[in-house]
């Protein structure tokens, strides 16, 4: 999260963002008190938890579940709470 | 001379034709009283197919100046105009335009602010958004508004600038009277302005580009930096435009116009309308041997501090005519900025402020002719007795 922040020469003006999808560069992963962990015998792949995660911070692999993705999950829960079948445990940092 | 032919014209109908002549990809405003003939002859000059811009009637001032922002982020050339509450409906959006950097044109006609609701002459509602981040032109009568108007859109469009700019006139005083306005040629005008042709455009689908993102701690403070060098840029740019367009079409202007300043003791500081007020009573002054003048800033923001202050150095004795309160309890806005730069000024003339006109008070070559009565009396006694006089106010 330290990475060198640039000068106003550096940066474009009127706070315009000229690059396509730098969203991911932001990492908001720090952001987190609470972690979520998946129990891989529970899980079910329904995805409830890619459609309704705020961040898209779910992985998907070959239409499964394939964890998350720590650098922009800020822990909000959401998947824990929306899991069917209660396979995600939200564990202190 | 460039211009062609002499036209009766009000201060609106002027406006309307300087934006005919710039034929703006996008106009979107809101008619209000005593901008209303800008809004009412510029769509006429749509509706009969003389311009082929995109006229968006909204449905206030501060859908305008949103349609505005959108529009010259997309890559258009834009425009409105409004007046006093108009231009306070647009608040929020007016500081968006100027920190998204959009280099858009707004003739303001100056009105008071309510309230009491007032419809008349002010500078109350620009005087307001002096620190909104936009140029602020202020002109004297029609012709100066006609080709100030044009001017703007190469001021605002600067590529060291990129801001954009309130070219202000005195609600009804030039707004709605008639004067012999010299027109400039079409072709020439639109050589003059040129191409519009942004960066990174918003319909550029093929390098998209997200505007008004949120900006936090981390860079705020940085785009703010960037505004205020952009201003200061402004101060070493306008001069090229203002440089180009004298080249061109053979009218000079400048920061300030000084008027018998040289070698004057006792001046007058106004802007607008005024300084017509001010020149005839300065020209019966002269007759009679008191060396009287005038100093009018034209350009508000940026602040031309230097040539101000280098302006006023040999005046023994200056007023300061502000035509809004700032209700700072330390006098108008003009007078205080005009104070503080003389802060780092060798000479100090006295200085004095009044308070005049609010909400359209008319004002008479007898009321200057008091203030400079006072001058001469402040340089007899040399000493400012009252820095903050209300001229014209029923005591």
């Amino acid at each position: 999260m330290a990475e060198k922040k640039k000068s106003w020469k550096e940066i474009p003006i009127g706070g315009k963002i000229t690059e396509a999808g730098n969203a991911e560069q932001y990492k908001t992963g720090s952001w987190r008190t609470f972690r979520p962990e998946k129990n891989e015998k529970k899980c079910i792949n329904c995805l409830f938890c890619w459609i309704y995660c705020p961040d898209s911070s779910i992985k998907v692999k070959d239409s499964k579940m394939d964890g998350f993705d720590y650098e922009h999950c800020k822990g909000c829960g959401i998947c824990a709470s929306i899991c069917p079948v209660k396979c995600i445990d939200m564990v202190k940092e | 001379m460039a211009k062609s032919k002499m036209i009766p014209f009000t201060g609106d109908q002027a406006v309307a034709y300087a934006m005919k002549q710039i034929e703006p990809d996008v106009v979107a405003a809101y008619p209000i009283t005593p901008q209303t003939e800008i809004v009412m002859n510029f769509s006429n000059y749509v509706a009969n197919g003389q311009v082929q811009t995109e006229m968006i009637p909204v449905e206030s001032e501060h859908s305008a100046m949103s349609a505005c922002v959108g529009a010259a982020a997309a890559g258009a050339r834009t425009m409105t105009a409004t007046s006093a509450n108009g231009l306070a409906l647009m608040w929020e959006i007016v500081y968006i335009a100027a920190s998204t950097r959009l280099p858009m044109v707004m003739p303001v006609v100056n009105r008071a602010l309510s309230g009491p609701i007032n419809i008349h002459c002010d500078h109350s509602d620009t005087m307001g958004a002096r620190d909104s981040g936009w140029i602020q032109i202020y002109c004297e009568n029609a012709q100066e508004v006609y080709e100030n108007t044009i001017l703007a859109v190469r001021i605002a469009e600067h590529k060291k600038i990129l801001l954009p700019v309130m070219v202000c006139q005195d609600g009804f005083i030039t707004s709605h009277g008639v004067e012999g306005v010299a027109l400039l040629d079409d072709k020439k005008v639109k050589d003059f302005i040129g191409e519009y042709n942004i960066e990174n455009p918003l319909l550029d689908v093929d390098n998209p580009v997200t505007y008004g993102p949120l900006d936090l701690q981390d860079y705020y403070f940085e785009h703010k930096r960037q505004q205020s060098e952009a201003m200061k840029n402004a101060l070493i740019a306008i001069p090229e435009v203002l440089n180009e367009f004298e080249k061109t079409f053979g009218t000079k202007y400048e920061f300030i116009e000084k008027y018998k300043l040289d070698d004057a003791e006792v001046a007058i500081v106004a802007m607008s309308s005024t300084a017509g007020t001010v020149k005839f009573v300065v020209d019966e002054l002269r007759q009679k041997g008191i060396k009287a003048g005038l100093l009018r800033p034209r350009i508000f923001r940026p602040f031309p501090k230097e040539k101000i202050v280098q302006a006023l150095k040999n005046i023994k004795a200056v007023a300061i005519l502000d035509r809004s309160e700032s209700f700072s309890a330390e006098g108008g806005p003009l007078y205080t900025e005009i104070k503080s730069g003389l802060y780092d000024s060798d000479i100090k003339p006295l200085v004095t402020n009044y308070i005049y006109g609010l909400g359209g008070r008319d004002i008479f070559p007898e009321d200057i002719k008091k203030v400079y009565k006072d001058l001469e009396e402040i340089l007899s006694k040399k000493k400012v007795i009252n820095p903050l006089n209300y001229l014209g106010s029923r005591e």
